[in-house]
């Protein structure tokens, strides 16, 4: 009779904390730039659907992505089981759906939400030897240590408990009153040495448990790479649709050109134009836009950029998985000291690392959820090179070359000189 | 190889005509010696095909896409915008070019400065000759017989998604392509985007260049086709580093079609 009064009130104050955390990651996306998506809402769309919901890129690996695909599934149809804890949790009702409906389609609901919790199960424990065990490079990187590889592990043990819990409530109902379940039918067997009320208390063992760590896990959300699980989301639908190869335009340059050269100003631009303070660039994340900010939240540290990089193979710094991971740790940072924030960007990132990049889009093609690697790196260098006057002194002669012969090598002969060679 | 015949935008002007198509030479194509060979071969096949084009010549500059890549956008606007300029001044309505990087500037980074053209990559346009049959193939191919493989330029590749085009032109060569273990959008870049080309490697285990010549050994071909003057001179230069400048041989698609054409 105490149920819905305690359960009221632990999942009302943990929601309620959860939206208030959640709030503050919606409020660091917002110190980059405003962006607006470029491409049809309806592609995007289909971008959405395709490949946050229905995980096309996963299959770029198709091992992690089935067993990715099992924990994915089950986790969307485990919240057929959630709905009804959360509605016997305020009602005190015992299996509303199948208290109340009685319906012949709730014992294959379960069913099903078993098979999968079942194979996400395995999946979990595959994950956990996989990346404890098995060297596998990505997983192994140094960016990974520390942290990073707590966070993933704790969301593991997570996962595994809640998939635990239901079934130890499954279970135990079936040992109380066969339902119909088949696995935790299977698993019921373990209690029928006990006595009844043995069994009851562990159904409420096991629901509680799996009310509790619902609740554990929602909270922990805001505070972890596992926050693709909601970000990703966004996270596609607002990627530009347009030719990879395309780099971002810097209007105020261009008219500055333009004006210069003597070019009429685009009608669209003509607003745009350089003042004196002007930085380019990126030297921290309020210089970055929005999306790339929603891009560092949505990583979950995979490492598929890190794994395809040439300049990570070959065994440079670089590593487009932990450009993203200081995009995110430096937002955190500079959020907490949001009235006096000091530092920069460039604490977390070398230029060792920016200027290693090809521009090859190896990362971006890899990416599951679409993050685009490439777009902060080139911001960066912009800052580096615009801004500081700094960066690669190879480049120099390129420099000079394309600034005084319009050719990217310095040469005495003419353009058509070719021809009579 | 002597070239005849090679007429500037400028000169068709005065003749008050147009041609058919621009060709877009660039920097590599102009003065690098090595992509020289593959600009004259591209002409070649061109003038087999009697397709009217012309060149800037003087009038072209750098497309602006290493300058763009290594963050010095003001560079960048200064050349694309004069490239614009020059092109817009003749009414261009369509490009060529052997260089995947001046490809993609010219097609994804010129139109939000104003240039809108329809623009072709060289491997493109030979496909399209090719089976429009204003370019038939003639004989056996002097490759034929020798394990080829293609390497896919990141930027005519993943930048752009074309991997059919310059497969076809193998295929229609009658050649077997072995491909490499990383191929099409799983591409391994030769080191040279994204201005690379122009500075030293940062520190690190080996270059990625010997990293890519290391699949090119892997397939066992002694002929590696590629579309691009910068990946040729990178692989050239990793095959160099192994030693194997004897057994491997670096062609453009161009070249590798040059002697079968009519």
């Amino acid at each position: 009779m105490w149920t819905p009064f305690i359960f009221s009130f632990l999942f009302l104050g943990s929601v309620g904390i959860a939206l208030y955390q959640f709030k503050q990651v919606f409020n660091k996306i917002r110190l980059g730039k405003p962006y607006k998506a470029k491409g049809k809402k309806i592609a995007r769309l289909k971008n959405l659907l395709l490949i946050a919901l229905g995980q096309s890129k996963m299959f770029k690996k198709w091992m992690p992505a089935i067993f990715h695909g099992f924990i994915y599934l089950a986790f969307l149809i485990t919240q057929i089981e959630l709905i009804e804890i959360i509605i016997d949790g305020f009602t005190g009702s015992h299996r509303f759906f199948h208290s109340y409906f009685n319906p012949v389609w709730y014992p294959w609901i379960i069913n099903f939400i078993e098979i999968l919790s079942l194979l996400a199960f395995i999946a979990t424990l595959i994950f956990i030897i996989r990346r404890n065990i098995l060297s596998i490079s990505r997983l192994q990187k140094d960016e990974l240590k520390g942290w990073p590889k707590r966070d993933a592990n704790l969301i593991l043990i997570f996962e595994i408990l809640l998939i635990g819990f239901i079934f130890l409530m499954n279970s135990a109902d079936m040992a109380i009153d066969d339902k119909g379940f088949w696995i935790s039918g299977w698993i019921s067997h373990f209690f029928k040495d006990l006595t009844a009320n043995s069994v009851f208390v562990l159904e409420r063992i096991g629901w509680w448990g799996h009310f509790i760590m619902v609740m554990v896990f929602l909270n922990y959300l805001p505070f972890s790479k596992h926050l693709h699980i909601l970000v990703a989301f966004p996270n596609t639908y607002y990627t530009d649709i347009q030719p990879i190869g395309k780099i971002e335009n810097m209007p105020v340059i261009m008219n500055e050109v333009r004006e210069m050269l003597g070019i009429e100003i685009l009608e669209s631009e003509e607003k745009l134009h350089l003042k004196e303070d002007d930085n380019f660039g990126a030297k921290d994340i309020t210089d970055l836009s929005q999306k790339t900010i929603l891009e560092a939240f949505s990583c979950t540290e995979c490492g598929r950029c890190t794994d395809v990089c040439p300049a990570n193979i070959t065994g440079k710094k670089l590593s487009p998985r932990k450009i993203m991971m200081d995009i995110r740790d430096r937002t955190n940072q500079f959020y907490q000291n949001r009235n006096q924030p000091n530092g920069s960007l460039f604490d977390f990132i070398t230029n060792e690392e920016i200027f290693a990049c090809t521009t090859c889009n190896a990362c971006v093609e890899a990416c599951p959820i679409m993050i685009n690697p490439l777009k902060p790196i080139l911001e960066l260098r912009r800052y580096k090179i615009l801004s500081e006057s700094s960066g690669p002194s190879d480049w120099m002669p390129m420099f000079n070359s394309l600034e005084n012969g319009q050719s990217v090598w310095a040469v005495n002969e003419s353009r058509t000189n070719w021809i009579e060679q | 190889m002597k070239i005849n015949n090679i007429q500037t935008l400028a000169d068709w002007k005065l003749k008050e005509q147009k041609p058919e198509v621009v060709f877009w030479v660039g920097c590599a194509g102009s003065f690098d010696s090595r992509a020289i060979k593959v600009t004259k071969a591209f002409v070649s096949i061109l003038q087999s095909a009697s397709i009217t084009f012309a060149i800037l010549g003087q009038e072209e500059q750098c497309t602006g896409d290493p300058a763009r890549r290594s963050g010095n956008e003001f560079l960048f606007q200064l050349l694309a915008n004069q490239n614009i300029q020059n092109l817009n001044k003749y009414q261009v309505q369509k490009i060529v070019t052997t260089c995947p990087h001046c490809f993609n500037t010219l097609k994804n980074e010129y139109p939000e400065l104003g240039g809108h053209y329809e623009v072709l990559h060289h491997t493109e346009f030979i496909n399209e000759l090719l089976k429009s049959g204003r370019l038939k193939i003639k004989g056996t191919s002097e490759f034929k017989g020798k394990k080829i493989t293609y390497h896919d330029s990141c930027y005519i590749g993943r930048a752009n998604g074309i991997y059919e085009a310059p497969r076809s032109i193998i295929e229609q060569l009658d050649l077997d392509l072995v491909e490499l273990k990383r191929c099409k959008s799983n591409g391994l870049c030769c080191g040279a985007g994204g201005a690379q080309m122009f500075k030293e490697e940062e520190m690190g285990k080996k270059r990625i260049n010997e990293e890519r010549t290391q699949d090119i050994m892997e397939s066992k071909a002694s002929i590696v086709t590629a579309n691009c003057p910068f990946c040729i001179t990178m692989l050239n230069d990793g095959i160099k580093s192994k030693g194997k400048e004897e057994d491997i041989l670096v062609l453009d698609l161009a070249e590798l079609i040059l002697n079968n054409i009519s």
